[in-house]
């Protein structure tokens, strides 16, 4: 078992694997990958591809084989959403930073699956676990979103991706004029999906939705989800409960 | 006309309640400025003292950039006073969608709710909402990198 972490695109990043013999520059290399990612599609770094894109300094032609393929995602996933999901904003702008950390876990662990069957990556919090862990699931802990030591849920997973999406502003309740109820009762969602890239942009999606968010999820096929709700109670998609027994 | 009273509403409150909460300092979550040394959209919050003599921005209103929330456009607006951010007004809110709208009011299925509890078992990987609100955090970041 092996275990390193680094600072990547301003965020944590552990990769673990669970085998022996694990050689520390295969992860080193999945953190170069990361950090390749980051070069490209950063809005934040002047010179990456995607700044550069935007100043339309790169004609549509001489676009990298990787940035069309994550616009192609982007594309895909607007067609999913009925248009919902956007990179492309109303300057015209592209942005596609909503599905690229996903994108980037997913890649990161294709990468490794070359040489090793039991790992997981984990990036602020979403995570692609693949195999097992010593021959059992690997054990991931639902964050309490009113208290960050806690956990509040353990899911057994293998070979699928997870993420939560949550509040920043604390305490913040809106209330809808119409209904005099709050309108933002979600604390977070947690989506398991077949991948990091999968679980990512949908759990984006279900927070910015809300509590019926869950009604979308329930619909996805391979998606499932857990909502903790302001009122400190949780609710879950139908399939969700599986993933709590070893 | 009834949505612009709608999110004129639902700015007002967030106005108010951001400066309710600088004005309270102590409080152990106040809305800060995101980390000033890295304003990469994912970078973690870092909380400023409020005792801070020195003034980290300067003052007047900065509008962020149109930040994808995946069901919508987010955009927000900093206004800095006296070297603090003072008020994020909204600029664009998921929830200002007519479609947004129409799916968040579908009726709720019937699925099974929990209250809960903490845990105690050990756990391999933690999954959280570090830098959850990603889109309010892209464009607070950029309003307040012009803030500089």
């Amino acid at each position: 078992m092996l275990k390193k972490t680094a600072e990547i695109m301003g965020m944590p990043v552990t990769i673990v694997i669970a085998e022996e013999n694990v050689k520390e520059e295969d992860i080193i290399k999945a953190f170069t990958y990361l950090h390749h990612i980051d070069d490209v599609f950063s809005l934040y770094k002047k010179n990456s591809e995607m700044s550069k894109i935007n100043r339309k300094e790169i004609h549509e032609e001489d676009i990298s084989k990787e940035v069309k393929k994550v616009f192609n995602l982007a594309e895909k996933t607007k067609h999913q959403t009925n248009g919902y999901f956007d990179i492309t904003q109303q300057n015209g702008k592209k942005d596609p930073s909503g599905i690229v950390k996903g994108y980037a876990i997913h890649q990161c662990a294709v990468l490794l699956k070359r040489k090793y069957k039991n790992f997981f990556i984990e990036i602020a919090g979403d995570i692609e676990l693949v195999g097992l862990n010593n021959s059992a699931k690997w054990k991931v802990g639902i964050e309490n979103p009113f208290n960050r030591k806690e956990i509040i849920k353990v899911l057994f997973l293998s070979n699928k991706g997870v993420a939560t999406s949550g509040t920043y502003i604390r305490g913040l309740h809106i209330y809808n004029p119409v209904t005099q109820k709050k309108a933002d009762t979600i604390a977070s969602v947690t989506v398991v999906g077949e991948n990091a890239y999968e679980a990512d942009r949908f759990a984006t999606a279900i927070f910015a939705m809300g509590e019926n968010g869950i009604n979308f999820l329930e619909k996805q096929k391979n998606l499932e989800g857990y909502i903790v709700k302001k009122n400190k109670s949780a609710i879950m998609t139908k399939g969700f409960e599986k993933y709590t027994h070893v | 006309m009834k949505k612009y009273i709608q999110i004129t509403f639902v700015l007002g409150i967030f106005a108010v309640f951001v400066l309710l909460r600088q004005f309270k300092g102590s409080d152990e979550n106040p809305v800060t400025p995101i980390s000033q040394q890295n304003s990469n959209s994912t970078s973690r919050t870092t909380q400023t003292s409020s005792n801070s003599s020195q003034n980290i921005y300067k003052d007047g209103t900065y509008t962020g950039i149109v930040a994808d929330a995946f069901y919508g456009n987010l955009q927000v607006q900093a206004v800095i006073q006296g070297g603090r951010l003072s008020d994020i007004v909204f600029l664009e809110y998921p929830n200002d969608n007519p479609t947004s709208r129409s799916i968040n009011q579908q009726a709720s299925v019937l699925l099974k709710e929990e209250a809960i509890r903490a845990q105690n078992s050990q756990v391999d990987i933690v999954t959280g909402a570090s830098d959850s609100s990603r889109a309010f955090q892209q464009s607070l970041a950029s309003a307040l990198a012009q803030a500089k």
